[in-house]
């Protein structure tokens, strides 16, 4: 089945959460959102889990029972151990005895949680907690598996093992549907959705969202129009979006975070001139 | 010599039998950006306060402005913890009065992207804002540390330039800055780079410093989830970069024959190490797969 929103948008009062969103999940694939605090990302996720309602557009994913949805915050149970978090879960989707058994232990394996099956969830550091929420949501390898900022705040070596189970779960058949505020994880993506204020400033792969990216960015030390500057470790890059920098310009390759805010800048700048 | 700002000479900490930090020796200057890194639970944040003389060390002493971290020393300190400090049932503007009268300094102006915010509860605004919020509240006293943990977690990317700008500028005029952050981008903004792994100092530096002597090999192939499942499989520690795939500290010749045995036909390129590969590596070391 197809899994995508079309044309969604939400409001929450005179806020426009989610204005115009389409986006499609294609099994066997991992999607990451990406964008700011406040962007939409998790609007546009509990949208395809039904928790919020569609002003306008329409989705289609599959029912309660085919997805595997973490939320933001701890998503798991901070007075249960480990085993017994991933037993109740379990236990919801029908999966007991020596099923249930096997699969706990595969996951724990691949989280590199096996050594804590016993600690109690709220003993964890915040990158093991995250992993156990993850597991959590994939137990019953749902259909279309929906991570709400699995990796915020989580050290790299535990982004790695959450990529890992990620992928794995996409190469073997899941729809996966993430946010992130991570770029260089979104670039791992099959498929990248920058949110900007409840829009998609760009979507695609990631080598089609560089094709598509349009006028120039120039590497400075004195930016030219400071409003359309930014600062990238030791200098600052500059966009000029009708690629007309001065003569001389070093012109660089832009990589997604260059575009990520480059994109910003103008969707900030269109805004205070329509407003 | 100068006297450094922020000083550790062979601090440990031990609760109950487990070594949060061990033995470790470090020091800030003025006008430098230390960056500090290691996984959840490597001590980056027990070590922070000791520094700031928050906790109590087991063996060691610590120095901050040249003396035992006390109260007068810290009025000089500007510190936001991960957790922010603020106080979400008060507005923003009296979140920044009550941190400006605590140091007897005055409120700061309000930045406009701030001024909209002014009477709301913090406790009602968005991440991103009440991160904004905190960094005021710290440099209300222009203190000459600023100790930051985790500034830019959940932050956008234009959000998180603009605060890099904020310590850059800090920095310039003489404040000494210890960051900890997990965005390896971020680790290279730095003028050096610490190394936590299990309570233990493992490296600094620069990023090449870091890196130290582990390698990588990138694997270029048309059928990524194939490759990946069948190097995971062979237990090599593999991570996913876009479509390629890139391996750690491993031969290359074992790579291409574990990729043919799996009927895998792909390229393979020595590129640099990142610190997250090091990072991995030392993870592995500890519990070996």
């Amino acid at each position: 089945m197809t899994i995508a929103l079309q044309s969604a948008t939400v409001r929450f009062g005179a806020v426009v959460a989610l204005d115009d969103v389409t986006i499609e999940v294609p099994p066997g694939s991992v999607v990451a959102v990406v964008g700011g605090d406040g962007a939409g990302k998790s609007t546009l996720l509990r949208a395809f889990v039904r928790e919020v309602t569609l002003d306008r557009g329409s989705v289609q994913a599959p029912d309660k029972r085919q997805f595997g949805y973490l939320p933001a915050g701890p998503g798991c149970w901070a007075a249960l151990s480990v085993r017994q978090n991933l037993d109740f879960v379990g236990g919801i989707y029908g999966l007991t005895g020596a099923a249930l058994a096997a699969r706990r232990a595969e996951l724990l394996d691949r989280a590199g949680l096996s050594d804590a099956a016993d600690r109690l969830a709220g003993q964890l550091s915040g990158g093991m907690r995250r992993k156990l929420a993850a597991c959590m949501a994939m137990i019953h390898r749902p259909a279309l598996l929906i991570l709400d900022e699995p990796s915020t705040g989580v050290d790299p070596v535990s982004r790695i093992d959450l990529w890992r189970m990620v992928s794995e779960a996409a190469a073997a058949g899941a729809a996966v549907l993430m946010s992130t505020t991570y770029l260089d994880e979104a670039e791992r993506a099959a498929h990248l959705a920058v949110l900007d204020a409840g829009r998609v400033l760009v979507q695609g792969s990631y080598d089609e969202v560089r094709a598509g990216f349009v006028g120039a960015v120039t590497r400075t030390e004195r930016p030219v129009r400071a409003e359309w500057a930014w600062r990238r470790g030791r200098e600052r890059h500059e966009y000029w979006p009708d690629a007309d920098p001065p003569a001389g310009s070093t012109i660089l390759e832009p990589d997604l975070e260059d575009i990520v805010i480059a994109l910003s800048l103008v969707r900030r700048a269109g805004t205070v001139v329509s407003s | 010599m100068t006297e450094a700002l922020l000083r550790a000479d062979g601090v440990t900490r031990r609760f109950g039998d487990f070594t949060a930090v061990d033995a470790v020796s470090m020091q800030l200057q003025r006008g430098e950006v230390v960056g500090l890194l290691g996984a959840n639970g490597a001590g980056k944040t027990t070590l922070i306060r000791m520094l700031l003389g928050l906790l109590a060390t087991t063996a060691g002493t610590v120095a901050l402005l040249g003396g035992p971290p006390d109260r007068e020393r810290r009025r000089r300190l500007g510190y936001v913890p991960q957790s922010l400090g603020l106080y979400r049932d008060l507005t923003v503007r009296e979140n920044l009065s009550f941190g400006a009268q605590a140091y007897g300094a005055r409120p700061p102006l309000l930045p406009p992207e701030l001024a909209r915010y002014a009477d709301v509860l913090v406790g009602d605004l968005s991440l991103g804002v009440q991160r904004q919020a905190a960094f005021l509240v710290a440099l209300a006293h222009t203190p000459e540390v600023l100790v930051l943990d985790e500034p830019t977690s959940g932050v956008d990317a234009l959000a998180r330039a603009s605060l890099w700008d904020t310590i850059r500028e800090e920095a310039d005029r003489g404040v000494g800055v210890l960051v900890t952050t997990h965005y390896m981008e971020e680790a290279q903004e730095c003028d050096r780079l610490l190394l936590l792994a299990d309570g233990r100092l493992v490296a600094e530096g620069s990023e090449a410093d870091i890196v130290g002597p582990t390698t990588a090999v990138a694997v270029h192939t048309d059928d990524w989830a194939s490759a990946f499942a069948a190097l995971n499989r062979a237990g090599v520690p593999v991570i996913l970069a876009g479509r390629a795939i890139r391996v750690a500290d491993t031969d290359s010749d074992e790579l291409r024959s574990t990729l043919a045995a799996a009927g895998i036909d792909a390229r393979l390129e020595p590129v640099r190490a990142t610190i997250e590969e090091r990072m991995l590596m030392l993870a592995r070391g500890r519990a070996p797969a």
